[in-house]
């Protein structure tokens, strides 16, 4: 089978008789799960955010059924307090956690290591090159996780979870839960408790240390002995094109590290190479054994490497590729709100209103770029609401709102308006609820009144929610309607109280949302004011000093319809 | 063989890739595919990359890099030009002469590229320039741009048997768009290239 890194893990997982598996959607990470719920014979769910889905992982795992639990790398970050302490628990059946790291940021705010979680959580991590590693390390790690009682993380970066390669595939393997015994010492964690655990988290690194050194999981492959290189990941791939002679010490056990092994690699070649992606993690690990080495002085620590650079870098060799003699001024091709995108309504009546506006994660981020220049702030999942309440505090009298999607909202924005009722705060909150959670690829979430295989589910209400928490002003309006959605945002940023306003309209990928025949300029009409490409979007295009829609790409929606006052755009009636 | 298959985000080049993997597969030959998903399918620059080993040989990384692609598939002029420079020096280019204009020339900042298949031309590389779009449109869906340039890509490949490329096109494609594809595929595979 040709499979998708994710996929292969989630093939793994299943064929490691995992039963419960609770997840987060992020890219690169969110494949894994959407696999998993292809296989049913394994309970699998969203959740609201990765620490409530690593938690139920933790009580599958406590009551004995094999669990696993995906996010991407920021994801661990939320999920980083029952991480920590499940590492003292340990474990009953089987826990793995997937990560997944995005150098580069194709997908992401930052680029941060997660292999240092591993290695402040006391948690071993694996860290698989190809899908079939992906299978293979899945399984592995399941095994570890029981053998010694811990959490295993698998981590995997865009690179391995967003590539195919074959794999073999096996039978699911007929595992019965453990039997779960009631061991206070053990799963509660006080502090009479958590020290006695501590010490059982030191002897257990120490023995997974002896395990690093022995285990086939890391590899050398002897060759020339001039140039030693260790590698793990993707880069084990690119090392094995760019250094064709060299002899790799390939790492599939990050942590803990096989030091004994990678002493005695040393020792045997003239030159040691580390190649690794972000921060020079098993460098510094190198080096502090009094190693002589290179690595991240030739690479760096900022985004993806590849084997051009590791060509350039290391070999110095000059890369020959096809180019043309003219010099072209190539313009970028940023992403954009997608023809039809309900955002794009809201982000040209808060960019035409100039209000600061806070933002969070999701394809509503978008709003930042040209033509809107809308969204000011960006950081983390949720911290758009708290960010504006903060703002609002620091008093300098800006009127600010605050966007937020309605996945991002239950993640992580209900704890930030709580914040701003109870500490009195008058923020305004827009929910961008497109009935979806879009950016990832269409995941549900408890909004959406579907589960992950798009069973009914209960719905939150959210208008009930924000009253519940003590919002009196919370309106629902179509973002469609600029005119009266510019109005609401007005008069609420006139409150000296809280408010929260739904905007709402179905993301228009979504199969349930039909806008049916594309729109058109009728020339005859159009006075060519421009006034239509305002509203940035990609269908809308000035050619031969005209103003034209490309009907391959318009969805329908009639939004721009609003924006000319000479109703020169008309829906397609042409056959 | 390296194919690398450039587009913009919501063109289908991630079909394209998964129907040449399937190619190489039932071809019994070892292949790696790397794909492009989240934040800049949102109609972004996007890049799929397919690495076809020789028989009995294994591929290792998954990614294209500067200079190591057999055959470019742009499914846009712009990208062709963007993605030129992982092309070999003597390699070959499909393009689709579609032009989807980027954010930066619709908001007026930049414009958009002028004779970019005429210059890529000039520089030696094999070009072969096609109406996708229009073909696609012929056949009964836009949506087909992606097979008709496969058909382009399967007279360029002449190791792979007819059948096999049909059969990845079964595999890929809904039973009831199938009609339209097959003919998308074959008017991509009589295409002639035009002169320089």
């Amino acid at each position: 089978m040709l499979l998708l890194g994710n996929e292969a893990v989630a093939r793994g997982a299943w064929e490691a008789g995992v039963k419960v598996v609770s997840s987060y959607p992020g890219t690169p990470s969110t494949e894994i799960t959407e696999s998993i719920a292809k296989y049913e014979d394994v309970y699998c769910e969203w959740a609201p955010n990765e620490k409530v889905a690593l938690e139920v992982a933790i009580g599958a795992s406590i009551a004995g059924a094999r669990a696993m639990c995906c996010m991407k790398h920021v994801g661990l970050n939320v999920a980083a307090d029952p991480l920590f302490t499940s590492s003292y628990t340990g474990v009953n059946g089987g826990l793995v956690i997937v990560v997944a790291d995005d150098p580069g940021m194709h997908s992401s705010q930052n680029e941060q290591d997660s292999r240092f979680y591993a290695l402040a959580s006391h948690v071993p991590m694996l860290e698989p090159a190809d899908s079939e590693e992906c299978r293979l390390f899945t399984k592995l790690a399941f095994e570890i996780s029981e053998e010694y009682d811990c959490p295993v993380i698998l981590r995997l970066t865009t690179r391995i979870s967003h590539a195919r390669s074959l794999v073999n595939t096996q039978d699911r393997e007929s595992i019965v839960n453990k039997e779960y015994v009631k061991d206070i010492m053990k799963y509660v964690m006080m502090p009479g408790m958590a020290k006695k655990r501590h010490l059982v988290v030191e002897d257990r690194m120490n023995r997974l240390a002896a395990y690093s050194n022995k285990s086939g999981v890391n590899r050398i492959e002897w060759n020339d002995k001039k140039v030693g290189v260790i590698t793990s990941g993707i880069l084990y791939q690119y090392v094995k094109e760019v250094f064709k002679d060299a002899s790799v010490l390939k790492i599939g056990m990050v942590h803990p590290l096989p030091l004994d092994l990678i002493k005695q690699f040393a020792e045997e070649v003239e030159e040691l190479v580390v190649i690794e992606e972000l921060e020079p993690f098993i460098e510094n690990h190198v080096r502090q054994m009094g190693v002589k080495v290179k690595g991240k002085d030739l690479t760096g620590r900022q985004g993806e490497l590849s084997t051009t650079i590791l060509r350039k870098q290391f070999l110095n060799e000059e890369i020959s590729y096809a180019d043309v003699d003219n010099e072209f001024d190539i313009p970028n091709r940023p992403p954009v709100m997608c023809p039809g995108c309900p955002h794009r309504a809201v982000f040209h009546i808060l960019s035409r209103m100039k209000v600061r506006v806070s933002g969070d994660i999701g394809c509503y981020t978008l709003g930042a770029l040209p033509p809107y220049n809308s969204v000011d702030a960006c950081v983390c999942m949720g911290a758009s609401v708290s960010m504006a309440h903060g703002m609002a505090k620091a008093g300098d009298g800006i009127p600010t709102v605050a966007v937020i999607g309605d996945s991002t909202f239950i993640h992580s924005g209900i704890t930030s308006l709580i914040d701003i009722v109870y500490n009195k705060g008058n923020s305004t909150v827009i929910i961008l609820d497109n009935s979806i959670t879009g950016m990832t690829g269409h995941q549900h979430n408890p909004t959406t009144g579907y589960t992950i295989r798009g069973e009914e589910a209960p719905q939150v209400n959210l208008v009930k929610l924000a009253e519940a928490i003590g919002v009196k002003r919370v309106f629902v309006i179509d973002p469609f309607n600029m005119k009266e959605f510019r109005k609401l945002v007005k008069q609420e940023l006139d409150q000296n109280e809280p408010s929260v306003i739904i905007a709402q309209r179905p993301c228009a990928l979504l199969k349930t949302v039909n806008y049916g025949k594309p729109v058109y300029i009728d020339q005859e009409v159009c006075r060519d004011c421009g006034n239509c490409m305002r509203l940035g979007c990609p269908a809308i295009y000035k050619e031969d000093d005209e103003y034209r829609i490309d009907e391959a790409l318009c969805a329908g929606c009639e939004l721009c319809t609003g924006m000319c006052a000479f109703g020169a755009i008309k829906k397609e009636e042409r056959i | 063989m390296n194919i690398l298959i450039a587009g913009v985000g919501g063109q289908g080049t991630l079909l394209a890739s998964k129907m040449l993997g399937m190619v190489a597969q039932k071809q019994g030959l070892d292949v790696k595919l790397s794909e492009v998903h989240g934040m800049s399918q949102r109609g972004g620059s996007v890049v799929t990359c397919v690495k076809i080993a020789e028989k009995g040989k294994k591929v290792f990384s998954p990614i294209i890099d500067m200079g190591e692609a057999d055959i470019i598939m742009a499914f846009e002029q712009l990208e062709a030009l963007r993605w030129l420079p992982y092309l070999k020096k003597d390699g070959t280019l499909i393009v689709n002469t579609q032009k989807i204009n980027p954010m930066p020339v619709i908001s007026g900042t930049k414009t958009y590229p002028g004779e970019i298949i005429k210059s890529i031309k000039n520089s030696g590389v094999r070009v072969y320039d096609i109406d996708a779009l229009e073909i696609a449109k012929e056949c009964g869906t836009t949506k087909a741009v992606n097979i008709v340039l496969i058909g382009v890509l399967s007279q360029i490949v002449k190791d792979i048997d007819k059948e096999i490329w049909l059969d990845a096109l079964r595999t890929v494609i809904p039973t009831r768009l199938l009609a339209i594809n097959e003919k998308a595929f074959q008017k991509g595979a009589e295409y002639e290239e035009s002169d320089k």
